[in-house]
């Protein structure tokens, strides 16, 4: 129950940082990563997985 | 150097500071934001002398920057791709490096200290600055409304979250923002946008351009309500809004904007954008030139758009952003009580004082060529390299400026990017075959200086060299040039020229200062 980051794809816009209810999204080591154990797939906050709505490159997907 | 240096400017004639002539009235090229105070609200006139994109003027003077400091965007449009950066190109959204909140300010200060033509720092991305919670942009502004108070602040947007943020741009002192807005019919807009984010939610096809759209209107609206200037910027994309375009000019001007900007779309298969991968082409320079003035009323039409990155660095049409990449600025030493303000305050006055003199000699100029007015006008291009004369080398142009010239005046119509034709030290014949194609609807070419082989071919192509105007003003050369051109056609002696349309040098501004 969680998404992760495809770092090959990630443009390193941050959009997905700023969106994520459960602040699981960090900037680590040039890309952007979520850490698995606070992610919901933010169920109970919003219909969708924030991060995958918002990113331009598609790159959210689930782990 | 093409920046124009403080020396020069100080040099011009013997420049006195004296108070501004009293409003004149629509003397020269076109009155407003190209020309003086003479038609606007005195405080409007303020907030725009200085500033290089809202007055065509100040864009001879004053020199901007933009801090790369909102990588993240809440919609997609179809001619954005951001996931490539190519040094060699200048495009909105194309950056070499993104910024913290804290690297822009020290960023901006270094500039600020060595090019005293800084007025404008701008945030323009490279996504939208009011996307990602508008933190990094505030938190810059912040700072540099504190540090470096002389300098104006700006922002653009696509206006999604916009209306959220009114308040706060007031707040910051930001009194010019610019709206990216190409559509004002959702039916339109869905061939623009695939998608956008917004409340929480990616919305799809022709709802999330109703979204935009009516978020667009509202920011436009509190904009004008707060007193803060509105410059509408418009994406021309051939079969899609470019005949659209009338309608939203008329709706942006009937909720306040106070100018509006028609910019060609950049299309190019290498840039992997939607538009350039299916072939979209942009418009030709006539295409474009008609559009801007078919919408040209009592409202501004802005016409010396460079489209510039999102980063670029120093008057419009250069870009000096690799002297201040953020490795060079952290080895600076940097003066953050607003570096250099005595040597941009000293500027400011000399360029009062020029432009003082500049709208006596333009009326002067429009006077004397009174008795030929019903001739039709003609395009003659300009290299310059700023202070509004004509003081460059043909070889050395990065760009043509081109003017449109009757007995009215001078007006400034555009610019066309060209490739260097003189790199290093000997003429390139396929570059000037691009120069001909990008002015080849002009008549003339003024210059400070022409070799024989290019004058050659440019008058087998109809266009006249002419460098008898050497390091003289612009626009009172283009009016004693129509004067003797118009007499010249009187007599026979040279022929109506058939005009041609020109190419549009296609978004790719590769060259740099040297």
């Amino acid at each position: 129950m969680a998404y992760k980051i495809k770092a090959s794809d990630c443009t390193v816009c941050g959009a997905c940082e700023a969106e994520c209810p459960n602040e699981a999204i960090s900037f680590k080591k040039g890309t952007y990563v979520i850490d698995a154990s606070k992610c919901t797939e933010c169920q109970g906050s919003f219909d969708a997985p924030q991060c995958a709505a918002v990113c331009p490159a598609d790159c959210c997907v689930p782990a | 150097m093409n920046v124009i240096s403080l020396d020069s400017i100080l040099g011009v004639g013997e420049l006195k500071s004296q108070p501004a002539p009293a409003a004149s009235g629509c003397t020269t090229s076109s009155c407003g934001s190209s020309d003086g105070p003479s038609d606007m609200a005195p405080e409007v006139w303020e907030k725009v002398k200085n500033h290089p994109c809202y007055s065509e003027e100040a864009h001879h003077y004053y020199a901007r920057m933009h801090v790369a400091v909102a990588p993240a965007c809440n919609i997609q449009c179809n001619y954005c791709n951001r996931k490539y950066d190519c040094a060699n190109e200048s495009r909105p959204g194309v950056v070499s490096e993104k910024l913290t909140a804290e690297q822009a300010v020290r960023k901006v200060l270094a500039v600020a200290a060595e090019i005293p033509q800084l007025s404008v720092v701008g945030i323009a991305g490279p996504g939208d600055s009011l996307a990602a919670g508008a933190k990094n942009t505030i938190e810059t502004f912040e700072q540099l409304s504190r540090l470096a108070p002389d300098i104006k602040l700006c922002l653009s947007t696509n206006g999604l979250a916009l209306p959220d943020y009114v308040d706060r741009i007031k707040d910051l002192n930001i009194d010019h923002v610019t709206i990216t807005i190409n559509m004002v019919d959702p039916e339109v807009g869905q061939h623009i946008y695939p998608w956008i984010f917004h409340d929480h939610k990616r919305w799809t096809g022709i709802e999330a351009s109703k979204i935009l759209h009516e978020r667009q209107m509202l920011g436009l609206e509190m904009l004008r309500d707060a007193g803060i200037l509105a410059k509408i910027n418009s994406v021309m994309i051939p079969g899609i809004n470019d005949e659209h375009l009338m309608d939203v000019n008329r709706e942006v001007k009937a909720r306040g904007a106070f100018l509006h900007n028609i910019m060609p779309l950049i299309s190019d298969a290498a840039h992997g954008t939607h538009f350039g991968l299916t072939g979209q082409r942009g418009p030709t320079a006539q295409e474009l030139k008609a559009l801007q003035d078919k919408c040209e009323g009592d409202m501004k039409l802005m016409r010396h758009c460079r489209q510039c990155r999102a980063d670029a660095v120093g008057l419009l049409g250069e870009d000096r952003g690799e002297e201040f990449t953020a490795e060079k600025v952290m080895q600076m030493d940097i003066d953050i009580d607003g570096g250099g303000f005595t040597k941009r305050e000293t500027y400011r006055e000399h360029v009062e004082a020029e432009r003082a003199q500049r709208h006596q000699s333009k009326a002067a100029a429009i006077a004397e060529v009174a008795h030929i007015a019903g001739e039709k006008p003609i395009l003659i291009a300009v290299a310059t390299k700023g202070g509004e004369r004509i003081n460059e080398h043909f070889g050395h142009a990065k760009e043509f400026q081109i003017y449109e010239v009757d007995a009215r005046g001078a007006k400034f119509v555009g610019h066309r990017r060209v490739d260097l034709y003189c790199e290093g030290g000997s003429g390139d014949e396929d570059g000037l075959e691009t120069i001909i194609q990008a002015i080849n609807d002009c008549v003339a070419v003024l210059v400070a200086k022409i070799g024989g082989c290019p004058s050659k071919s440019l008058e087998a192509a109809g266009i006249e060299p002419v460098d008898r105007f050497a390091f003289e003003y612009i626009e009172e050369s283009a009016l004693a040039y129509y004067a003797a051109y118009t007499e010249r056609l009187g007599t026979g002696a040279v022929r109506e020229k058939i005009g041609a349309d020109a190419v549009i040098r296609q978004g790719a501004y590769t060259a740099r200062r040297a």
